[in-house]
């Protein structure tokens, strides 16, 4: 498979993360070369398998649901959630450049 | 007196509980280490505040005989594991200056332990890597070096500076963490121990996530001992992470002594392809002669999906990245790079926070779960991972235990040029079936080279039969008497 | 009764699909213990999970679970036992993770039913898709700075139900009915309090149009997040008019995601978050598979309440009401309550008339809810009862209503101070007749004479005369045999 520049441009544009122009071919290049690579499990006959959903096997272990009780054990740490805030706002808010709806 | 540096972390217990040092000059001891090996990079941060104060704790509660299981032994804590109030950032620019307000479970059970914290271990950034050379905060420098040369080499990765920290003398023991082999492949580079347990085991909580259904905590010590008393002390259920399993923690160290009499350790023939390094098959088989001259039996297994394991990873471990690393957005914590719009500020934030593996790796990732592509690569994937579980599954119905070599080759220089991704990729080979079964594999340091430098031997059982594992491992590491550095024993 | 939309080229009829999104009642959040109170200070109500903070993990609250069962099973929907949370992967200020847990291939509810209650008293089924769990964002405040947006998490992590209907929904009004029914539905069940100000419920409408008697489907918008009923109809009626527009101009309707703008009564796109859709859902390795056993839904199942839909029934069947009023009652759990409690052991249909008319009547007047009824179900039972068997006239029991909503006081009271007896005694209304007739013989002889109309004025001067207190009817039937 090798990743033309547009769709290196779409997923770099679904990752948030810039490219410059000037970067697309080669990472197109790289990209592909990973793909072609990953490739080859297509020759893996998966019929009749199930997906894995996870890393853990719950039926070797245990059948019961884990679930949490439904009671409020959190929250209230205002300072906490906001200390590392690049830009927090007067009020208690977290500050992101004006997003027009 | 012995340099304390060079005690393993049983030797050292034993003797704080006797009183012949106390846990502060133990861990000054640790911290003029760090100080003279501050070469190897080995740590982002160190904490002499936070360990000569804790080591003070522990001394009150060794004098009241309130001891913890790990009481004033200094530990290195890979900078993956979120601990509260000291900078954690998983070696990445983007988390610069974060100062977590929680600590994870497995470095609270350290803590509760009564161990000492040196410091935050360097480590691939995001731990995707596998030569430490992707950290945001330098590479670290293995403290090995090849006979006869000067030039420097690679610790392995992710779990880098926890492997060359070890190694070093410079902590007791460290935590690491394990995807796709980042304890064992740097274990075996650096001559250490190295134990990821079964998925499930050690909490995920408060661990910086890479691939969540392939990320486990283990330790990485000098001995196979150091190993089982540090990960009893890790693992156990917690009910802050939904994957950790609700069941009671064995004594490993309690079975080290029982031997492999009788065992059936299986030797899997997909591991031995054509061009294995000579040297690395060589130890295989002098690991197979030592477990047999210990009284296991061998037998020769088929794992036929091991093939398809490192390409079935490398769409497993980006796809849940991508989505793992979206929170590094620039809102809430860690750096941000302005824009003008709310998107421009993402996207220049992680163009510039992220280093170029990991961006890689979330271009991937985002790439295979897309629209049109999920169901011939995520899961595709996900199914010949079920593929290759089978293939274990049914592996331990004729075997207690699978030996192989822990990587294709031993460490290779830092300067080295590293310009293939796949071929970079490779160096996982052998450790990635099991982290994509969840099953419990360990690495143990079994010879030397030609050049003099470390290769490992992996011992892999299945799930939640870390015992069994902890006994083969005990028995190659007596029987292969590994010359750690500064003799360490 | 269906509905058309006259068009230049012919007539076009609607497809409406709605996604509610239900806020679970729960003390804490889906997947932290922070609690989900509404109106707290600004990230008060935030664990370091619902911050997407570095090494957090989700755990589920077994309630959310509970309630999205039971809320399945009051849609008399499929219930699956195991269903899969996934991560919906898109960036957004007040989304922290950078994906929203939800739930994409295996949601936790199947296909389900809801019977609409039409104004015009029929009704008509609408097909439920799925139901699934999932949590909220965080709110994204826009006036409180010039050049920011002020990101608050106390919503994120939420537990929501997000309701699927299939496009079975055909005019603003069925969609109107169909929010209303699902609502009142919720309600009972106790799964989500349907309070739309406060964000409770939420509801997104899929609209495209076709030619009537076509049964394509044609390219539909997403109006997002309209939160009250009345806009919901609005947003839809102007939707479906703006495609035909678009359709019969030669145009085609582009496939998009649009806002209702109340103020302005006009649906526009939304092009912020128009570009590249593609959330790359998959299963959320933090969790495990959601999975429970046929006994736990039993269970469930055991303690639900009598629902709308049956509670109509047996209204109809044992009060003998019209589906009609049997349906106004029931659409509150309240009223329906109310009804029974003043129903009891006296005439029902009367006891319906009195809350309907007279008591919904006065509630409206005053502006407050049932709960906060001046009289109760018991008194106002009561009040029926003395209609009933004749204590009162309606007359006089209106009288007595009024002072009962004044006061508080029981019926009975009010009548014993006031002397307010009905005469249902014949001689004692013989007199009265006797002596009216006797003073009024021109009246008499213009009545005798045809003008029959004249009754009214004969019954009223009895009344006046017993104060009020004979009975009407028995006054009517003395005066047409004496002067007959
Ligand atoms: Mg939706
Ligand atoms: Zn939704």
């Amino acid at each position: 498979m090798s990743l033309d520049k547009a769709t290196v441009r779409r997923i770099a544009t679904l990752a948030r993360i810039e490219v410059p122009d000037a970067d697309l071919e080669a990472t197109a290049a790289q990209l592909s070369g990973i793909l072609s690579w990953i490739e080859q499990l297509s020759e893996v006959d998966t019929s009749n398998v199930a997906p894995m959903s996870g890393g853990i096997d719950m039926e070797s272990i245990s059948t019961k649901p884990r679930w949490r009780e439904d009671k409020v054990t959190d929250g209230g740490q205002t300072e906490k959630v906001l200390a590392n805030a690049p830009d927090p706002q007067d009020g208690g808010f977290f500050g992101v450049p004006k997003v027009v709806e | 007196m012995t340099d304390l540096t060079s005690l393993t972390i049983a030797a050292a217990r034993d003797q704080l509980a006797k009183k012949e040092f106390t846990a502060l000059e133990l861990t000054e001891a640790h911290l003029a280490a760090m100080d003279k090996a501050k070469d190897l990079n080995a740590f982002i941060v160190t904490t002499p505040e936070i360990a000569r104060e804790r080591a003070k704790a522990a001394d009150a509660r060794l004098q009241s005989g309130k001891a913890g299981a790990l009481e004033g032994i200094p530990l290195g804590i890979k900078d993956l594991f979120c601990t509260e109030g000291v900078q954690t950032t998983a070696a990445s620019h983007i988390l610069e200056g974060f100062k977590p307000p929680y600590e994870s479970t497995v470095s609270q059970k350290l803590r509760d332990a009564g161990s000492v914290m040196l410091g935050k271990l360097n480590l691939d950034e995001f731990a995707m890597g596998s030569s430490n050379m992707t950290s945001y905060f330098g590479k670290v420098k293995s403290p090995w070096k090849a006979k006869g040369r000067s030039d420097d080499l690679v610790p392995g990765g992710s779990s880098g500076g926890s492997a060359a920290s070890v190694s070093a003398c410079l902590a007791m023991g460290a935590t690491g963490t394990d995807t796709g082999g980042s304890i064992r492949q740097p274990a075996a580079f650096c001559g250490i121990v190295g134990v990821k347990p079964t998925y499930g085991r050690c909490s995920r909580w408060g661990i910086v996530a890479f691939a969540s259904s392939l990320d486990q905590a283990g330790p990485m010590t000098r001995t196979v001992r150091d190993a089982a008393i540090m990960l009893k002390v890790m693992c156990g259920h917690d009910p802050k992470d939904s994957t950790s399993a609700p069941l009671s923690v064995p004594d490993f160290e309690a079975v080290l002594k029982q031997g492999v009499k009788g065992l059936r350790i299986g030797i899997p023939k997909e591991y031995r392809p054509d061009g294995l390094n000579a040297e690395v098959a060589a130890l295989w088989d002098q690991g197979i002669q030592w477990l047999r001259d210990a009284g296991a039996t061998t037998i020769d297994i088929s794992l036929p999906h091991t093939k398809s394991a490192l390409p079935t990873y490398y769409i497993v471990a980006p796809a849940e990245a991508s989505s793992n690393l979206a929170r590094y957005d620039g809102v809430r914590f860690g750096q941000r790079v302005e824009g003008k719009t709310l998107d421009e500020m993402y996207a220049k934030t992680r163009a510039a926070g992220f280093g170029t593996e990991v961006k890689r790796r979330i271009l991937i990732g985002t790439y295979v779960l897309s629209a049109g592509y999920y169901d011939a690569y995520y899961l595709k994937a996900q199914k010949v991972r079920a593929l290759i579980a089978r293939d274990f599954n049914e592996a331990f119905e004729k075997c207690d235990a699978i030996l192989t070599p822990t990587a294709p080759t031993a460490a290779f220089g830092l300067n080295d040029k590293q310009d293939d991704p796949v071929a970079m990729y490779l160096n996982d080979v052998f450790t990635v079936p099991a982290s994509l079964a969840g099953i419990p594999g360990a690495s143990v340091p079994a010879g030397l080279n030609k050049d003099g430098l470390p290769l490992g031997l992996q011992v892999l059982t299945k799930r939640w039969d870390e015992e069994t594992m902890f006994r083969v491992c005990q028995v190659l590491e007596d029987a292969a008497q590994f010359p750690l550095l500064k003799g360490a024993r | 009764m269906s509905y058309i939309i006259k068009g230049d080229t012919g007539d076009w009829e609607v497809v409406i699909g709605l996604e509610v999104h239900a806020q679970v009642i729960s003390k804490s959040k889906l997947f932290s213990g922070a609690p989900t109170e509404f109106g707290a200070g600004p990230n008060t109500q935030v664990s370091f999970i619902d911050a997407g903070m570095p090494g957090m993990l989700p755990v589920l609250n077994g309630h959310a679970v509970e309630q999205a069962v039971r809320t399945g099973l009051g849609l008399k929907a499929k219930i699956n036992k195991r269903s899969i949370f996934a991560r919906k992967n898109y960036f957004y200020a007040d989304m922290p993770q950078g994906y929203q847990i939800s739930q994409y291939d295996m949601p936790i509810v199947g296909e389900g039913t809801i019977v609409l209650d039409m104004p015009d008293g029929t009704s008509r089924s609408v097909g439920i898709e799925r139901l699934h769990l999932e949590q909220d964002a965080g709110k994204s405040v826009h006036d409180q700075h010039a050049t920011k947006t002020c990101i608050d998490l106390n919503r994120s992590g939420v537990p929501l139900m997000e309701i699927v209907s299939k496009p079975d929904l055909r005019s603003p009004e069925e969609a109107g009915a169909y929010l209303k029914k699902l609502r009142s539905i919720l309600v009972y069940l106790g799964t989500c309090d349907g309070n739309m100000e406060e964000g409770s419920m939420r509801c997104d409408a899929n609209v495209s149009v076709r030619p009537v008697g076509s049964t394509e489907l044609r390219t539909r918008c997403e109006i997002k997040n309209v939160n009250s009923m009345r806009f919901v109809m609005q947003a839809i009626e102007h939707e479906a008019k703006r495609h035909v527009e678009v359709w019969e101009s030669g145009g085609a309707v582009d496939q998009e995601t649009r806002l209702y703008d109340a103020n302005r009564n006009e649906t526009r796109s939304m092009r912020s978050k128009e570009f590249a859709h593609d959330y790359r859902y998959f299963p959320d390795p933090d969790l495990l598979p959601l999975e429970f056993d046929d006994a736990y839904i039993a269970k469930i199942q055991a303690t639900l309440p009598e629902l709308p839909d049956d509670k109509k029934a047996r209204f109809i069947k044992d009060y003998g009401l019209s589906a009609y009023d049997a349906g106004v009652l029931v659409a509150e759990q309240e009223n329906a309550v109310y009804f029974e409690g003043v129903a009891k052991g006296t005439d029902a249909k009367l006891a319906n008339n009195w809350v309907s008319t007279n008591l919904f009547g006065l509630l409206n007047a005053r502006g407050v809810s049932i709960s906060e009824s001046p009289i109760s179900a018991k008194n106002l039972g009561r009040l029926v009862q003395l209609i009933a068997d004749n204590t009162l006239s309606s007359r006089m029991a209106k009288e007595v209503f009024e002072m009962m909503a004044a006061d508080g006081k029981d019926p009975d009271t009010i009548v014993t101070e006031r002397g307010m007896k009905q005469i249902t005694d014949t001689s004692a209304i013989d007199a009265a007749v006797d002596q009216i007739i006797a003073a009024n013989p021109d009246k008499v002889a213009e009545y005798n004479s045809g003008k029959v109309q004249l009754m009214g004025w004969f019954v009223g001067q009895v009344m006046k005369a017993t104060q009020g207190k004979a009975n009407p009817g028995m006054c009517g039937e003395l005066l047409k045999k004496k002067l007959g």
